[in-house]
């Protein structure tokens, strides 16, 4: 019993301390596919196709393209199961919705 | 507990106002695979739906469950028939709080290695049977884990877990086990190495450590892709090491060798202090065990291989051929409306 007290209060004490931490939203919570210019998007794409095949290899073959709103759960999952850093996934969540 | 349902019911409301919100999915593998080791033949089908529910910017319920038939004639003949196992591997709350730390609770994968969490699906893996040493702490954990995910440096990742594992949980027929343990690995993704380790404490009857090791490496100028690890525990200890390559260099018949993949695997395993006859108990092997396999896969598409695999078993007890054949399909299915013109498989 002790044990489940001492997890919820750690989960608490995190979750509120990271809200704080975390601030307002900045550019890492931007929508998945944000309205940039063509040069810029075109330098997100080189770089999200270079973090794509370099951190999806890691465990698989490279999967095909799927609709965005998909292709966010996926990113959202591998963030968590792949311990990929949010930089990663925004590049690889612009390249795969291009 | 209460604090947890307030945020997750925002999270909720959160995402009910946003037009590019991610979708509900339900994903997973389905298998089915012949396996004959020294002449006896078990049929291996198996169902591993993914469930993946996004909510709000930050939250993240997954579930994966496991539906596995052995199917095998019995002695003396007859029709093929055994038992399909069923239990959840995993069912989990994420909240990722920032760019460093994501907090999981409830049933996740023991982050010991990196087979557990990321290389065990059907249809990832390079080599159908586990590796030897898979069962050393791979057990699900019950608790709480931080982890995360973040660049040291413009060359470098870093990524970790840690985590504490309860006893009991409260239902009756989940096993569960009191243990803390942790994982820390680098990246480097110019190279596209990644090495780390891992350390696990049991606290429970008896109190042991155990530690593993793993790499991973994938030239970016060859279609070729290396792992291993290894592990060291009280049951026992081994490694293994692996390596994929893609024959799409090979200048004859590039349509089907663009989608043939060549691998093998060495392993080893040395039974641990525990003593033979307890090893059962953890589906490990009761003696020193060395295992080479040499396999192909074959994409017929994305999600679809065939694999095909011989390997030899060298132990005391005797020196074992281990053949597989068997389809592995991975299936990707939106709970909900879904933007974009590209096709769903």
């Amino acid at each position: 019993m002790k044990i489940r007290y001492l997890i919820a209060g750690l989960l608490w004490t995190l979750a509120m301390a990271s809200t704080v931490f975390a601030g307002s939203r900045s550019a890492k919570d931007a929508p998945a596919t944000p309205v940039v210019q063509s040069a810029e998007a075109d330098n997100m794409r080189i770089e999200g196709e270079k973090r794509y095949h370099a951190n999806c290899g890691r465990c698989h073959a490279a999967p095909q393209k799927f609709p965005p709103r998909m292709m966010a759960t996926v990113l959202r999952h591998m963030r968590v199961r792949a311990t990929i850093t949010d930089e990663d996934r925004r590049l690889i969540l612009f390249y795969m919705t291009q | 507990m209460g604090v947890l349902l307030w945020l997750l019911l925002r999270g909720v409301s959160i995402s009910q106002t946003e037009t590019d919100k991610p979708v509900p999915i339900l994903t997973g593998n389905i298998g089915t695979f012949s396996f004959v080791t020294g002449g006896h033949n078990v049929i291996d089908t198996q169902l591993n739906p993914v469930l993946l529910v996004p909510l709000g910017d930050k939250w993240l319920i997954e579930s994966r469950a496991e539906f596995e038939g052995e199917f095998q004639r019995p002695e003396g003949g007859g029709p093929y028939g055994g038992p399909v196992e069923k239990h959840v591997d995993y069912a989990q709350v994420d909240y990722i709080a920032n760019r460093y730390v994501t907090v999981t609770a409830g049933r996740f994968l023991t982050p010991f290695g990196i087979f557990n969490e990321r290389l065990y699906p059907v249809w990832i893996r390079f080599l159908q049977p586990d590796p030897l040493i898979y069962p050393i702490r791979t057990a699900p954990s019950d608790g709480a884990m931080f982890r995360g995910g973040f660049p040291v440096s413009p060359k470098a990742n870093v990524n970790y877990a840690i985590y504490i594992s309860a006893t009991r949980i409260g239902i009756d027929s989940v096993d569960s086990e009191r243990h803390v343990g942790g994982r820390m690995g680098f990246f480097l993704p110019g190279p596209r190495l990644e090495v780390g380790g891992s350390w696990q404490r049991t606290l429970q009857d008896y109190r042991r450590t155990a530690f593993g090791f793993h790499t991973g490496w994938q030239p970016a100028k060859l279609p070729m892709s290396i792992r291993a690890e290894y592990a060291h525990a009280y049951e026992g200890s081994g490694y293994w090491a692996e390596s994929a390559y893609r024959l799409s260099q090979v200048h004859v018949w590039q349509k089907g060798m663009r989608r043939t993949e060549v691998v093998a695997r060495a392993q080893q395993f040395f039974v641990g202090a525990i003593g033979a006859n307890a090893e059962a108990d953890y589906d490990l092997p009761d003696v020193n065990m060395r295992e080479a396999d040499f396999g192909v896969n074959y994409f017929f598409r994305d999600g679809l291989k065939g694999i095909a695999s011989y390997g030899r078993q060298f132990s005391s007890e005797g020196n074992f051929n281990q053949w597989s054949f068997g389809l592995a399909y991975r299936f990707l299915l939106p709970l909900g409306r879904v933007s974009g013109a590209q096709g769903v498989q």
